[in-house]
């Protein structure tokens, strides 16, 4: 790895494949974070497959390799697969899902028809076409990149220009719409913008797993933050982290770029599940453990409590717990009880019995009149 | 007093004749809506009587198959901004990744136009609204972290920064506290003194006559409108509920909706 | 046709078939979209199963490839079950994880093995006649016909066995839980024919015209009827056609044979959807214009009952005022009061027109609906 980093600023190819897939993730990143928002995370796995037929079709027509061409191409198979998808849930009783599923594969299936046509053709050309399902991030060349930065760079102009509209739209359409906004054309404005996030990485992570960066960079920031601004700047880090890496070890450990890419984007959503604070689930759990824990102490004390209230003048006279093990289970009962005595609350005499210490009265004095006063937060 | 704005001053709201289709299949059927100025009226009738429809074609989020909607004597679209919207909270997603103070802020984006982000102005105004809701110190908190109550009283405050002369609302006490519920109450009387007009859905008969002046009946087609002391009589609510209802006094419950707590 | 040729159709039919039929469920249940999930997971399955046999010829892979498209379910279900992600984004999460590591080990694997993942993508059905079944030297056919008929006739018989439960757990999961049928067992049931299906297909069409001949056939038998039974029939007969149309199209066009016939699913679905008798776009078309009539004339109808006794009578009754109010053009306007007066529901006189009893009737009725 260290040679791979210091190779970055020597090696022409290496930079340019590290500059391809900052620029690719950072795209997918920022856009697809709306995706994953708006619930469009299939829709892009759609959208990224039906891909497959413009690119083919963009060289088969036009016999150019050039990536603006190709990613034309792309673009508009992507934009018309979610317009048929649109189309067939508005016009029938076809549910969305049937109609993504449907849509991706048929488009697919063209784009193979296509694919064969091109295979037939003498034309060196055709070479690297077959790179579109799985990506090859070695395979990019500066020209790539500089159209990727250029398409990518459309896309998040659009993003920053409408970012109020796009906010509005993702939260709440209907209150957008009686404020004069034509929602219709705003929707597919963003949806073209996913579009693009998908067209941009096409080459170096293939129409297969393109999807994945649009929906993963996004789903792992949104654990971190409770900002859309906030969530957008960090998907497209997480995206351009994905990238930067997943390319490098894909060349250096010679597997495909694009299983490598999401496989390491996969791991950022992993550990953003996990760990991020407020949301991650080690925390939930650790809280939800603690805060039984409370609970279970609370109870030991009023138990001890009201045990000593039964035997009137003599609070700290030892009690015997037999009756709190049977009630409360015997493990929880001996955890509680060896905490209150750490804590000074609780002591055990020596005939075996238990009893509050005049601190731990206090305590349990404390608790109860908080748990009577209504409404108080505890 | 009313009656003299009746006659005199432009309705509020008026809607003649609308008839609105899903798909050929009619919701509304000829109905007439007129909302004086300066009153509070509860739209109100079974589940499926067409309530948040009326209150859609209202705000031109639906294209009526006849008849006409006016706001103070225009067509909606061109008195967008003297009307303000509080959608049912169930509409939306509470779980997007944003703060109170920015639902509301949400309220002035009709005034901004396209592109223009808001700027402190446009915040002052919504913290402002926020305070009007006694929701201040909730400015910063992720939405989803509030309560029922609370999510309602924010989209309130939104509605308030859009400085309406009409408010139209989807079932405001929808699953709200006790306290929501009075403070929502209270806000509405405020309004009203202002001279502003709303409009709301609601669903629990027994508070009619406590919270609104005027009611409109609805089935399909307008059953009665007007005052509360004169059209919401157990006959208009037998004929909007087609007998379902028991009556108990001045009071009715209907067998479809919630129990009335 | 030659005999490799009656073959691969052969093959294709049977594909569609099998497919079909937990393709019925998946799209009732909404759930099409996992089809696309698992016929790309369980290649994992598929290479991890081979790690241990080292047979690509081995029943354990098809075990192995069901294992993995559970553990699908599972992952997905478990993510969005933390309700820190939906179960959309669940998807799109899981099953490119577990594809790009499949794709991975695959292309650490040797080379000289015959597993590549481009071929369980596309799949190549061309070969599948070269694969014979010949047990003790009689050749009985090709492989894929054999293990694609015995998966056909699994499926034919646990949806035949647990017709019921699986009616049930879809329409009615509260009721089918009442009942005690476990609508969790039916899911799982469900989804590990879903697995096996994909697996064994894959092999032949390629993963992604698993998903088209899984979910199109019964999307555009459900167009066509509300029978459950019928639509199962259906999706078998759409998608055997399809499968054998797109052969048709492959030979004609030379082209890839596993999307010729994807296409040819699209192709099937886009007619239906056009020119299904009652749901199509056609007859929809043609119903909405009746309706349009119909639902005119009822307009007129409730509105001059609505007005009928009011002080503003005159004005809302008279002819030129409905054109006006509906906005409808002069001469819709006209042909609907001509042809209501005609059936006899409204009187023109003196520039008014008024309800005749039949028609106050005929009101009323479209009102109560």
């Amino acid at each position: 790895m260290i040679d791979v980093l210091s190779g970055l600023f020597v090696d022409h190819t290496l930079r340019t494949v590290a500059l391809g897939s900052a620029t690719l993730g950072i795209v997918s990143g920022a856009l697809g974070a709306f995706a994953v928002l708006r619930r469009q995370a299939l829709l892009g796995d759609a959208m990224s497959h039906a891909a497959l037929p413009g690119v083919a079709l963009a060289f088969l027509l036009t016999g150019s390799r050039a990536p603006l061409v190709l990613m034309l191409g792309a673009a508009i198979a992507g934009w018309l697969a979610a317009a048929a998808i649109v189309g067939v849930v508005r016009t029938s009783r076809v549910k969305v899902d049937s109609a993504m599923a449907l849509t991706l594969s048929v488009f697919f299936g063209a784009g193979l028809v296509v694919l064969t046509f091109i295979q037939r053709q003498p034309a060196a050309g055709k070479a690297g076409l077959d790179k579109f399902l799985f990506g090859q991030a070695a395979a990019m060349l500066e020209s790539d990149v500089i159209t990727m930065v250029a398409v990518g760079a459309v896309g998040l102009f659009g993003l920053l220009a409408l970012w109020k509209e796009f906010k509005l739209l993702s939260f709440d359409p209907d209150f957008a719409a009686t404020l004069g906004m034509p929602t219709r054309r705003v929707d597919i404005l963003l949806t073209s913008l996913l579009v693009i996030a998908i067209v941009v990485g096409l080459k170096t992570v293939g129409v297969v797993l393109m999807s994945a960066m649009v929906v993963a960079p996004g789903a792992a920031a949104r654990q971190w933050t409770n900002r859309l601004g906030v969530m957008v700047t960090l998907s497209a880090c997480f995206g351009a982290a994905a990238g930067v890496l997943g390319a490098l070890l894909s060349t250096t450990a010679e597997t495909s770029t694009g299983p490598t890419i999401v496989l390491v984007a996969t791991g950022l959503v992993v550990v953003s599940l996990l760990f991020a604070p407020a949301r991650g689930l080690v925390w939930v759990r650790m809280r939800a453990w603690r805060s039984r824990r409370m609970l279970a102490l609370e109870a030991v004390i009023a138990d001890l409590a009201s045990l000593a209230a039964q035997h009137g003048s003599n609070a700290t006279h030892p009690h015997d717990i037999g009756a709190l093990n049977a009630v409360r289970g015997r493990a929880v009962v001996e955890r509680a009880l060896t905490e209150l005595a750490a804590d000074g609350l609780a002591r055990q005499h020596d005939t075996g019995g238990w009893s509050l210490t005049p601190r731990g009265l206090a305590e349990a004095d404390r608790l109860a009149r908080s748990r009577r006063a209504p409404g108080v937060a505890r | 007093m009313r009656i003299g704005l009746r006659t005199g001053g432009a309705l509020a709201i008026q809607a003649t004749d609308l008839t609105l289709a899903y798909q050929q299949q009619p919701v509304l059927w000829d109905v007439d809506l007129e909302v004086p100025q300066g009153v509070l009226m509860a739209i109100v009738g079974p589940n499926g009587a067409g309530k948040t429809t009326l209150l859609r074609a209202v705000l031109g989020l639906l294209k009526p198959a006849a008849g006409e909607v006016l706001v103070f004597g225009q067509p909606y679209a061109d008195q967008r901004r003297r009307v303000a919207y509080v959608p049912q909270r169930g509409s939306v997603d509470w779980d997007f990744p944003t703060t109170a103070l920015d639902i509301v802020t949400m309220g002035t984006y009709g005034g901004l136009g396209w592109v223009r982000r808001p700027g402190t102005s446009e915040r002052t105004r919504a913290a402002a609204a926020l305070a009007q809701v006694g929701m201040e110190s909730y400015a910063d908190r992720q939405i989803s972290q509030l309560s029922g109550g609370q999510q309602q009283r924010i989209f309130l405050a939104r509605a308030l920064v859009q400085d309406a002369d009409v408010y139209l609302m989807d079932e405001p006490f929808q699953g709200v506290d006790a306290t929501t519920e009075r403070a929502i109450v209270e806000l509405l009387r405020a309004l009203r003194a202002d001279g502003k007009t709303v409009v709301a859905v609601h669903h629990d008969l027994q508070t009619v006559t406590e919270y609104f002046d005027e009611v409109t009946l609805l089935n399909v087609r307008r059953i009665a409108g007007g005052p509360v002391d004169r059209v919401f009589t157990e006959e208009n609510l037998r004929l909007t509920y087609g007998g379902r209802v028991a009556g108990i006094g001045g009071r009715a419950v209907g067998n479809d909706l919630e129990p009335s707590s | 046709m030659t005999s490799a040729q009656i073959d691969v159709l052969l093959v294709a039919v049977v594909v569609a078939a099998a497919c079909a039929i937990p393709g019925t469920f998946l799209v009732l249940r909404r759930m099409a979209m996992m089809s696309d999930a698992i016929s790309h997971t369980v290649l994992l399955g598929i290479v991890l199963a081979f790690f241990v046999v080292a047979d690509l010829g081995s029943p354990i892979l098809i075990v192995g490839a069901a294992l993995v498209g559970l553990l699908t379910v599972v992952l997905v279900e478990a993510t969005s079950r933390t309700g820190l992600v939906r179960e959309d984004t669940a998807i799109g999460l899981v099953f490119p994880a577990l594809f790009s590591i499949a794709v991975i080990l695959i292309s650490s694997l040797a080379g000289d093995v015959h597993l590549d993942s481009d071929a369980v993508l596309l799949g190549e059905i061309a070969f599948a006649p070269f694969n014979r079944f010949a047990p003790f030297g009689v050749d009985l056919g090709p492989v894929a016909i054999w293990v694609m008929g015995a998966i056909l006739l699994i499926n034919l018989a646990c949806t035949a066995l647990f017709f019921k439960e699986l009616k049930l757990a879809t329409f009615d999961p509260a009721l089918a839980a009442a009942l005690g049928f476990s609508p969790a067992l039916v899911h799982y049931g469900l989804m590990a024919l879903v697995s096996i299906t994909a697996v064994g297909a894959f092999d032949a069409v390629g993963s992604i015209l698993v998903v088209a001949l899984m979910v199109g056939p019964p999307a555009a038998a459900y167009l066509l009827t509300d029978h459950l039974p019928r639509m199962l029939g259906l999706s078998v007969l759409i998608g055997a056609t399809s499968a054998a149309g797109g052969y048709w199209l492959a030979r004609l066009l030379d082209a890839n044979i596993a999307g010729a016939m994807a296409t040819a699913v699209g192709i099937a679905f886009t007619l239906v959807l056009l020119l299904a008798p009652r749901r199509g776009l056609v007859a929809a078309a043609r119903r909405r214009r009746r309706q349009r009539w119909t639902f005119a004339r009822q307009m007129l109808l409730i509105h001059l009952a609505t007005h009928e006794g009011t002080p503003t009578e005159s004005d809302e009754s008279h002819p030129d005022h409905m054109q006006r109010h509906m906005r409808w053009p002069a001469d819709f306007s006209a042909r609907v009061i001509q042809t209501a007066t005609d059936r006899g529901l409204v009187v023109l006189e003196a520039e008014q027109l008024r309800l005749t009893p039949h028609g106050r009737e005929a009101a009323k009725e479209a009102a109560v609906r």
